[in-house]
């Protein structure tokens, strides 16, 4: 079945061959990967959204993109989709307990930023960081085994939800209590700029954290100073129950750097995202810091224990997932460059959610942390610490 | 006819007013006329004796001048009054606090999410609705300044009741509640008073992870100028709220989160609770266990295990965390000789270390063993549930140091 008249008009200065029907029928039958999509033809893109700026001139609204990278977006936020509405369930089952703060809805924040951005580059945030932990390399088994509190997880089952890192892929967590996450970014640019390492890291938080104080004080240091930082505000609009206008008077987050300059994106649009992030890095690395606010929205509520709609109505939530979803852009935007069809589409959704089954099912099978494990990484052994005895009676120990 | 009558060792307590003469009587409450405070305020002590402040003003009593509390062996219910009414212990912090917004118009509550949400474990739902938004404050968040404005606010005269969603969070706030909050009375020469409550659950919950786990009561306890005191029943939790807001020092009031939803039977008649006063849970004659808060229940739960073994524990839940009711204490070590102490901080630096100092320094002679602590373990809670049990004191533990201690 060629690809139709109308559709290839549709596209937009597309220099895309129509893909051969064989070769797309032979990806399907393999696992997603965006290998079998072509990574040589470029397609073009145009932003949603115009970009808002403060004290800089806004890039280009033109995104560059292949139907390999189109391919990816769609698999990895669809994935990304997948396991966070799997936390759901499993939180309702109680196999997931204390605090669960789910990313549904902002897939695209992550997964563009990812896009521009290498391992050297450094990536923080707060609690919400199950899907930036997946972008960042992290693996579904890590995730829920750690959500499920066992020894396979990403921090052993002694960090939880709220705490995930991965050190040699440049996440940085994973933090409980919001804001403070922002001086620490501001000290990896300071250490990025230190070793010289031609990086960046982007300090993310949202917009209830966005009127903690200690964000202005380290946002005047990254300026003094030329840190390679990006702040970004992924503003959901809603801190925890307290909607953005009665929270801040100011709620245009990207113009409260004042003399650090700033960018609204859209940020239910992965290319918008994309873009921004790549701006933004170039612009950090030669003159300081910089603010991206991602316009974007969460599906769920604050967390599992919050119902979401005590503060805003069902239909803005429906109204937001029909319009603004980032993964039906790119199913669109797929479809209409005729790159898959929508039952090899199907196909990625079905092997996406096998996947994140498949892990559920092994984390399942993990097991616990050992009691020793309470007592190790208190501090770096070699420092004449002892570690106690699970049980008090043998209790003995030294410190320096 | 002013006797106030006090219960003391068995059973529970009540510190409530004595009842004045018609001429002195002033109308409370909902006054068109609306009384000056000048810091003035009625401290029952143990021995039935009185004591007013300066520029005290009599105050009538609505107040139920001998709602003598009797336990039962088990020592689960707080009221004896017939009528009475059940509710959750979040429901009797809001009674409380609500109690006081309407008598005092200077009572506010600060906080984030408190309003329009209703607060996030539901203490104030409803009352943003009732008092509005000014009176019930909806914060950004940023404790370090609302906390510190709260303070400032205090010092004209208001009562802020200062929510942290989380205790932990609190730790954003340390310096306002550290150096202004417990200093400036002092260093303005008691020009000003700062009249806050400063509340929030705390302690270990179910699985909440390292930082929405912490036990502030001991990080603060060394600051001068500050009570401390944290409930556990939510008879002694409305109780001790509002006498934490009419107190005009700065009051804090450590709430645990799993003791939100206990459920009891309180009076319908209006109480306060003595801050400084502990509280006698189990009256026995083997060992004197002091603990608070959470910590109670595990207690309670090892002493039925204890009684069936033969023991008589005799269980106190010291409330007041700063200062410690060395009275009630002392009575306690002086009848039983031993001590266990079971409390939720950490081993070091914690309510139990300073407790057990405290009473090594006044009671040594009674003791006829070590006094054994009972507490956390000096790790960052983990999130794994099993390892987290681990972290904190369980029954088992607490019976075998009380066999330990009666050898």
């Amino acid at each position: 079945m060629a690809p139709s008249l109308s559709k290839l008009l549709r596209t937009a200065a597309t220099t895309a061959k129509p893909p051969s029907w064989n070769g797309l029928r032979a990806a399907c039958t393999r696992s997603i990967s965006s290998e079998s999509y072509s990574d040589k033809t470029t397609i073009t893109v145009e932003t949603n959204l115009p970009f808002t700026t403060h004290q800089c001139e806004p890039p280009s609204r033109i995104v560059e993109t292949t139907p390999a990278e189109l391919m990816k977006f769609y698999a990895d936020m669809f994935t990304m989709r997948r396991m966070e509405i799997a936390a759901d369930s499993l939180y309702k089952s109680k196999l997931i307990r204390g605090f669960c703060h789910l990313y549904d809805g902002q897939e695209a924040v992550c997964t563009g930023m990812e896009a521009a951005l290498t391992r050297k580059d450094c990536i923080i945030t707060a609690y919400r960081d199950h899907c930036l932990f997946y972008g960042r390399g992290g693996t579904l088994l890590e995730v829920f085994a750690e959500l499920m509190g066992r020894k396979d997880g990403c921090s052993h089952g002694k960090g939880g939800s709220m705490h995930f890192y991965k050190k040699e892929n440049g996440f940085y967590g994973g933090h409980g209590i919001v804001g403070a996450q922002v001086p620490l970014g501001c000290g990896l640019a300071f250490a990025q700029k230190y070793s010289k390492a031609e990086a960046v890291t982007f300090a993310l938080y949202g917009d209830g954290a966005a009127n903690q104080g200690q964000l202005f004080e380290a946002l005047n240091m990254s300026a003094l100073w030329n840190l390679p930082a990006v702040l970004v505000c992924e503003n959901n609009h809603y801190g925890m129950g307290t909607a953005e206008w009665r929270a801040a008077k100011s709620p245009a987050y990207y113009k409260r750097g004042d003399y650090a300059p700033g960018l609204k994106v859209d940020g239910m649009d992965v290319f918008a995202v994309k873009q921004a992030a790549k701006f933004a890095k170039e612009h950090a690395l030669k003159n300081g810091p910089i603010i991206l606010e991602m316009d974007t929205y969460r599906y769920h509520g604050h967390s599992m224990s919050d119902p979401g709609s005590t503060y805003r109505t069902r239909d803005e939530i429906s109204g937001v997932r029909q319009e603004r979803d980032p993964i039906e852009r790119v199913r669109k935007l797929v479809l209409a460059h005729n790159i898959a069809t929508p039952a090899e589409l199907k196909d990625i959704e079905k092997e996406a959610k096998k996947e994140v089954d498949d892990a559920i099912a092994l984390a399942k099978e993990c097991s616990l942390p050992d009691s020793s494990e309470l007592f190790s990484h208190v501090y770096v052994k070699g420092f004449g610490t002892e570690a106690f005895g699970a049980d008090r009676k043998e209790l003995k120990g030294l410190l320096p | 006819m002013a006797s106030s009558a006090m219960a003391q060792g068995f059973g529970g307590f009540t510190a409530l007013m004595p009842s004045f003469s018609s001429s002195n009587r002033l109308q409370l409450g909902f006054s068109k006329h609306l009384p000056e405070w000048k810091g003035s305020s009625i401290v029952i002590r143990l021995d039935a004796s009185f004591s007013q402040s300066s520029n005290s003003r009599k105050r009538a009593s609505k107040l139920v001048t001998s709602a003598v509390v009797v336990k039962d062996e088990t020592a689960t219910s707080a009221a004896t009054s017939k009528t009475g009414h059940e509710l959750l212990l979040f429901e009797a912090l809001r009674e409380g606090l609500d109690e006081e917004m309407e008598r005092d118009p200077r009572v506010c509550v600060v906080g984030e999410d408190v309003g329009h949400y209703g607060g996030s474990y539901k203490v104030t739902k409803g009352m943003a609705e009732k008092y509005g938004d000014l009176r019930v404050l909806d914060t950004p968040i940023a404790e370090n300044s609302f906390t510190g404005m709260g303070v400032g606010a205090a010092m004209t005269g208001l009562r802020p009741v200062i929510e942290g969603m989380n205790m932990g969070f609190l730790l954003l706030a340390f310096n306002q509640i550290s150096n202004n909050c417990g200093m400036l009375h002092y260093t303005s020469g008691g020009q000003f008073t700062i009249p806050v409550v400063i509340r929030g659950p705390g302690g270990v919950g179910r699985q909440l992870g390292a930082e929405h786990s912490q036990r502030l009561e001991s990080y603060f306890q060394s600051v001068p100028g500050l009570q401390m005191v944290a409930c556990s029943t939510p008879y002694n939790a409305k109780g001790l709220m509002k006498a934490a807001i009419r107190s005009e020092n700065p009051v804090i009031l450590f709430e645990h989160v799993l003791l939100y939803n206990l459920k009891e039977k309180i009076p319908d008649e209006e109480y306060v609770c003595c801050l400084e006063e502990a509280e006698m849970v189990r009256p026995g004659a083997d060992v004197t266990i002091l603990t608070y808060s959470r910590m109670r229940y595990h207690v309670m739960q090892a002493a039925k295990t204890l009684v069936n073994k033969g023991y008589d524990p005799e269980i106190i839940d010291i409330r007041s965390l700063k200062p410690f009711d060395l009275h009630t204490i002392g009575n306690s070590i002086k009848k039983t000789h031993r001590v266990l102490i079971v409390e939720e901080c950490m081993r070091t630096g914690g309510i139990g270390a300073s407790l057990r100092a405290a009473i090594i320094e006044n009671f040594w002679d009674y003791l006829d063993a070590p006094i054994m602590c009972l507490s956390s373990q000096d790790v960052p809670t983990p999130y794994a549930g099993t390892l987290e049990d681990w972290t904190v004191v369980q029954p088992p533990q607490i019976v075998s140091a009380v066999e330990q201690i009666c050898q």
